[in-house]
């Protein structure tokens, strides 16, 4: 028996014409789908007395609408629809691995960057958005004009952590499960799966939070992290 | 020694070194966090946001180091 592990390589399931689909983007598409299902049944009667699953929903909207403006302190709702997204996609995506045969999409290098090169665009459109573009433009230059290479260099540092964050923690639970399971036998990898329950919802948050701080320091509310 | 198995020794020292620095910090960071949180539980909900965001970025130092060693162990430019 030999234990076979790549991190950086995706397996390939089929191909649609010339592109090869890979196991993440199938798992991505269904949660995808079921996560527009789910909001589509929840809300297609909207009422002000709504049923259980309009009040699960709205409440989750809530919560999420509140951290954000914690975190920026002014009106969270231009930025809800993107990093309310962001933090409910993620949670699923990393949920997702507990599932027999279920690869989570997070836990391969791809999706991590994709999501990175949302967030890093949206954050200059917010930016450009709120202060106009020498004002945004102009925030690259304080404290100083001397600095105007480590402010590039930040911006592209911080998102390159945010990706690698993600990515490695989830592909290392995923390892570490691998080589237990490899090790020790059947059951003994139990205790490992629970915390990873754990570490998925934490990181969906951690990334939704940076990704705020991120926006908030774009838009001018907050200091930039 | 072939580059083989300085690349497995230097993925080892990456990772184990590489922990030390981010392990102490994480612990000192969690204990002023408790610390405020027992003198302060009002502020419980900011403190812990705060603390999370910066474990995360104390984290990335250790993040980098796991960086290299996987590059080291499945991406090595100088085996190839």
């Amino acid at each position: 028996m030999k234990l076979q592990l790549h991190p950086l390589q995706t397996e390939t399931w089929f191909h649609i014409g010339p592109v090869p689909i890979s196991a993440e983007v199938v798992v991505t598409w269904v949660i995808m789908a079921v996560l527009v299902l789910v909001s589509w049944l929840g809300m297609r009667r909207a009422e002000v007395r709504g049923g259980w699953l309009q009040s699960t929903l709205e409440v989750t909207v809530e919560a999420i609408a509140d951290q954000i403006k914690a975190v920026i302190r002014s009106e969270p709702w231009p930025y809800l629809p993107l990093l309310g997204t962001l933090f409910i996609y993620l949670a699923c995506a990393n949920l997702s691995g507990v599932l027999p045969g279920v690869v989570a999409p997070t836990a391969h290098i791809e999706t991590p960057a994709a999501l990175t090169v949302i967030v890093f665009f949206s954050v200059q459109f917010y930016g450009f958005k709120e202060q106009g573009f020498a004002g945004y433009l102009k925030r690259y230059l304080e404290p100083n004009p001397l600095l105007l290479p480590l402010n590039l260099l930040s911006q592209i540092t911080r998102s390159f952590s945010l990706m690698v964050r993600l990515f490695g923690n989830m592909m290392s639970h995923e390892f570490i499960i691998a080589i237990v399971l490899f090790l020790a036998g059947l059951f003994v990898p139990v205790p490992f799966m629970l915390l990873g329950i754990l570490i998925g919802l934490i990181q969906a948050f951690i990334f939704t939070v940076l990704a705020t701080v991120y926006v908030g320091g774009a838009v001018g509310a907050t200091e930039a992290g | 020694m072939t580059v083989d198995m300085l690349s497995i020794l230097g993925a080892a020292l990456a990772v184990s070194v590489g922990a030390i620095g981010p392990a102490f910090a994480e612990g000192r960071a969690i204990a002023a966090a408790m610390e405020a949180i027992a003198r302060q539980p009002e502020a419980s909900g900011t403190i812990s946001r705060t603390l999370f965001v910066g474990l995360a970025m104390i984290e990335t130092m250790a993040i980098y180091c796991l960086v290299v060693a996987l590059l080291l162990l499945y991406a090595n430019p100088f085996t190839q």
